[in-house]
């Protein structure tokens, strides 16, 4: 390892701009002529729309327009699509509704658009809106997921009866069955999975500009994926053609999930400009985010697991109602069924699985992949089993865990995922020795004396990462391959720049990346850029979710680099009169093994450019380019463990310790790679303790401000002790797991489990708020 | 419309405004400093934190007329050219921010920090005194750090001064 190269611990390049107020984002940028859209939104839950009245609106200084749900409809901009096909137990395809941009007849939750208005300035935008007069018949709703599902309850789309989008099944149910007819002991539970809302601290924002001379648009977009995007907007909006619609996200503030999507209002924005023949941009305030950015998890689960008279698991069954909002987002259907029920084998061998999976519209914000995307659902379940488990059992729940561990690799689980490597022991006997495992009875003993209750919470994680290969994905129903692309340009003064499909939005990839270039070539990386984000100038990215950055967008770099330096070696070789298999790369120079003959690597690409005197038949040019596609998942795991205190007389927890002992893999920058833990954990205690997006019973949102939704605060959470116990990653050949989402799948059972383990009861749903606490603990 | 007149890291300046101009809104759309962000509209978040006469304060939740006659700095008015301010430097050294959209606030808010309390900072004050600002991407563990590793250089600057 270099100073800069894999695994150490360089600080960011990309920090400079950020920390001096120069970086750039969605809403910094101008453009001449630009007008703003300021969205009309129902504040109904069910409604139809019986008429807009936009003409004193119209009349308002500095209005460009007033544009509605069914003049977008009229021109034939599409509805907004689902790209992860699902098919039920009884063979049908799920049923889903359409969902326009805006609505023209009906709205089915509270934030939907009916209309836009364009104006001279954001205030003239909103002040017209406030004279747009829109015509509503409110329709009863229904926001609860069990709610949605009984007869009689207010149905949202005629395409899904009952508002069920489907029924799945995965695993063998007779074998599950047959297992339980067996058990010795049979451990029940029911969980809430809380409904939370992601919150980027970058509102989302589009900035639309058509050139009618060539009929081509411009967005600058808070995207987590350009390219999709622009396929999306592209092949099935309608918008244009890939070729005459270019989609440039440039600095993006954070994204969790929650900018994957292509929203309405990047549609709007783009069929607008085109309208009005001139740029609109959009900038969403903290309100909007809550009502209309696609939120995160809201199950309500029924399991139970079998176990034999030696506590060892030998089956699991579960049933789990989804909500889905009120439309069915762009991989919201692929959520609760291939990244949450393939996960629920946990880290533990278990025979037999069985789970039901039920997808429920409900007259609420859309529901989508929020950092983890399903694999926290099933984390959270499995480890609250485990727990609840060990305290039925009457045996210790780290033991309990280990005694049902898979051991053996590769395994292949009764839920599709083949787990590809991985040490369990390792990473509970790293968490267990942080946090003084042995020593905590004592610890307990002490806080009792001092009127405090301590508790103690095991969590032991596995995640599917990389959301990749695509022949996989696909096979399950994905619409589009999850590889990555990249391209390497060593330019003819030998300087380098990488051009990736990744996109970061706060993962450090400026960083990391060139970190790559650096071990390989041995170049400092202040020679090394990273390009992304613009898809005028990367060719194609499938963009960054499901810890793939790494995994799969850094090995296409390194893909493409031994594409670039195999051909540099041959140039190397012809100008050093050696032979090709004697050239090494060091130090950013191409030597001749044994021997003092080199040349610099500005040299090699000089003369690859310059063309002067290449080996015979070899073209011009030092650039390359590769798509990569893994053969599996990865399978990032890990043990967190939690220890704190709840105070009897308010409820109010405390932390004391919080250990995390993580196996990702090889690390590039261990630096990054704890700050995305920390970020991780603190989303995980956030849902633990304090986060929870809330519908009253007729769908109004009671939690659409940071007024109200509890966002976790510096002084809520503690400093974490992190470490790092390694299995390399065989799937791919740098051996990375990933470790963006491990933090929020794994923290919130750890804390869950701490709690119910110090108040000595075991029905505790999340938030576990003080209010909760103390009525738990006092309940009779 | 009225003129208000500021000075803006250390320049005057004199803009004519509508009089519901928020100040983050004349920082940001008038003068293109657009270093300091909205995050939330209800003054939670501390995106917007700029300093008016030294003093944190929230730029989203004040009218630009009442910064009239007042000194005005944000985060592109704290380095001394290419040198950067500790606290600028101590968020980059301890990996302090990643997305960097509430980076510049969370800056602005800690160099007023470590002014109230001088030396007299520990982990569990600057987690108090951070209330305001809100941070999705770190988990506040670096942002901590960085925090008391800058309070300790902004001493010995002070001293050499």
């Amino acid at each position: 390892m270099g100073v800069e190269g894999i695994g150490a611990r360089v600080v960011r390049k990309e920090d400079k701009r950020f920390i001096t107020g120069k970086g750039r984002y969605v809403d910094d940028i101008k453009m001449v002529g630009m007008t703003h859209a300021h969205f009309i939104r129902s504040p109904h839950a069910h409604a139809k729309v019986k008429g807009i009245d936009s003409s004193a609106a119209l009349k308002m200084p500095g209005v460009v327009a007033v544009l509605t749900g069914r003049e977008i409809v009229d021109d034939k901009v599409g509805n907004l699509i689902c790209g992860w096909a699902i098919t039920s137990k009884d063979g049908s395809p799920m049923k889903m509704g359409a969902w326009p941009a805006m609505a023209p007849e009906t709205v089915r939750f509270v934030g939907q658009a009916v209309a836009v208005v364009i104006a001279e300035s954001k205030n003239l935008a909103r002040d017209a809106a406030e004279a747009v007069v829109v015509n509503y018949e409110e329709l009863p709703a229904v926001a609860d997921v069990q709610a949605a599902i009984k007869s009689g309850a207010p149905q949202l789309h005629p395409e899904a009866p009952g508002n069920q989008v489907y029924d799945w099944v995965i695993g063998d149910e007779g074998a599950t069955d047959a297992a339980f007819a067996k058990a010795a002991n049979v451990v029940k539970l029911d969980v809430t999975n809380n409904r939370l809302a992601p919150n980027a601290m970058e509102p989302r924002a589009a900035l639309a500009d058509y050139d009618a001379a060539e009929e081509h648009f411009t967005l600058y977009t808070t995207s987590q994926n350009p390219h999709v995007a622009r396929l999306v907007l592209s092949a099935f909006y309608n918008i244009a053609p890939e070729h005459k619609l270019r989609v440039i996200a440039p600095d993006v503030g954070g994204g969790f999930g929650s900018k994957i999507f292509i929203y309405p209002e990047e549609m709007v924005a783009l069929w607008a400009s085109k309208k009005v023949g001139r740029p609109v941009k959009w900038t969403g305030d903290r309100t909007e985010a809550f009502l209309t950015d696609a939120h995160g998890r809201d199950h309500v689960t029924h399991a139970e697991m079998a176990f034999d008279a030696n506590n060892k698991i030998t089956g699991l069954k579960v049933k789990t109602y989804a909500n889905f909002g009120a439309y069915m987002s762009l991989f919201s259907s692929s959520v609760p069924t291939y990244l949450y029920a393939t996960l629920l084998s946990g880290q533990y061998n278990i025979p037999a699985i069985h789970a039901e999976v039920i997808g429920v519209y409900t007259n609420t914000t859309p529901v989508d992949a929020y950092r983890g995307a399903g694999r926290p659902e099933a984390s959270y379940l499995i480890e609250r089993l485990m727990e609840t488990a060990a305290r039925q059992l009457k045996v210790d729940p780290a033991q309990l865990r280990r005694s049902n561990f898979i051991t053996q690799f590769p395994h292949q689980t009764p839920v599709i995922m083949a787990y590809d490597t991985g040490d369990f022991n390792a990473s509970l006997d790293a968490a267990m020795k942080a946090i003084d495992y042995a020593g905590f009875p004592a610890r307990k003993a002490q806080a009792k004396a001092q009127g405090k209750l301590r508790g103690i919470g095991v969590s032991c994680y596995i995640e599917a990462c990389g959301i990749a290969p695509s022949k996989a994905v696909g096979s399950l129903g994905a619409g589009v391959g999850l590889w990555e692309s990249a391209e390497v340009r060593v330019n003819p003064v030998g300087t380098i720049e990488i051009l990736t499909g990744s996109h970061s939005h706060g993962q450090g990839h400026e960083t990391t990346f060139c970190q790559l270039v650096a071990e390989r070539l041995g170049v400092p990386i202040s020679q090394v850029s990273i390009v992304h984000g613009d898809t005028d100038k990367v060719q194609f990215g499938m963009g960054t979710y499901g810890s793939r950055s790494a995994a799969v967008g850094l090995t296409a770099i390194l893909k493409a680099m031994e594409k670039m330096e195999s051909k540099a070696k041959k140039i190397a070789a012809h100008a050093l009169e050696a032979s090709e298999a004697d050239i090494v790369i060091e130090n950013g120079e191409f030597k001749v093994t044994g021997t003092d003959k080199a040349i610099a690597l500005p040299m090699v690409a000089l003369a690859a450019y310059t063309a002067h005197n290449l080996p015979d038949g070899m073209e011009p040019g030092l650039k390359e380019s590769a798509f990569y596609d893994p053969t599996n998942f990865t399978f990032p795991a890990g043990t967190y463990i939690c220890e704190l205190e709840v105070d009897p007389g308010t409820g109010k927890t405390s932390f004391v310790n919080f250990v995390a002992a993580d196996d990702f893999g090889r690390l590039i920058n261990p630096m990054i790679v704890e700050g995305q833990v920390h970020g991780g954990l603190v989303q995980g205690i956030g849902q633990a303790l304090l986060e929870h997006a809330i519908y009253d019973a007729n769908g109004q949102p009671v939690t659409a401000s940071f007024m109200d939704y509890a966002m976790p605060r510096a002084d809520d959470v503690p400093s974490f002790n992190l470490s790092h116990t390694t299995t390399l990653c065989p799937g791919n050949p740098l051996g990375i797991k990933g470790c963006g989402e491990a933090g929020a799948i794994g923290a919130s059972a750890a804390v869950i489990n701490a709690i119910t383990d110090a108040i000595g009861k075991n029905n505790l749903e999340m938030p576990a708020t003080p209010d909760r606490v103390w009525r738990t603990i006092h309940a009779a | 419309m009225s003129t208000v007149k500021l000075t803006v890291n250390g320049k005057a300046v004199a803009v004519d405004v509508e009089d519901r101009t928020l100040l983050v809104q004349l920082l940001r759309d008038h003068l293109n400093l657009t270093g300091t962000h909205v995050g939330c509209d209800t003054s939670q978040c501390g995106a917007c934190v700029v300093h008016m006469d030294g003093r944190a304060v929230k730029s989203c939740t004040m009218l630009a007329g009442q910064a009239d006659g007042a000194s005005i700095t944000t985060i592109e008015g704290i380095a001394k050219g290419d040198e950067l301010h500790p606290m600028q430097a101590a968020f980059r050294d301890n990996h302090g921010l990643q997305c960097g959209y509430c980076t510049p606030g969370m800056i602005m808010s800690a160099i007023d920090i470590v002014h109230r309390h001088g030396g007299q900072l520990d982990e569990a004050t600057v987690r108090t005194e951070l209330e305001g600002n809100i941070c999705r991407c770190t988990g506040y563990h670096n942002i901590v750090k960085a925090v008391l590793d800058a309070a300790g250089r902004m001493k010995v600057s002070q001293a050499a001064e």
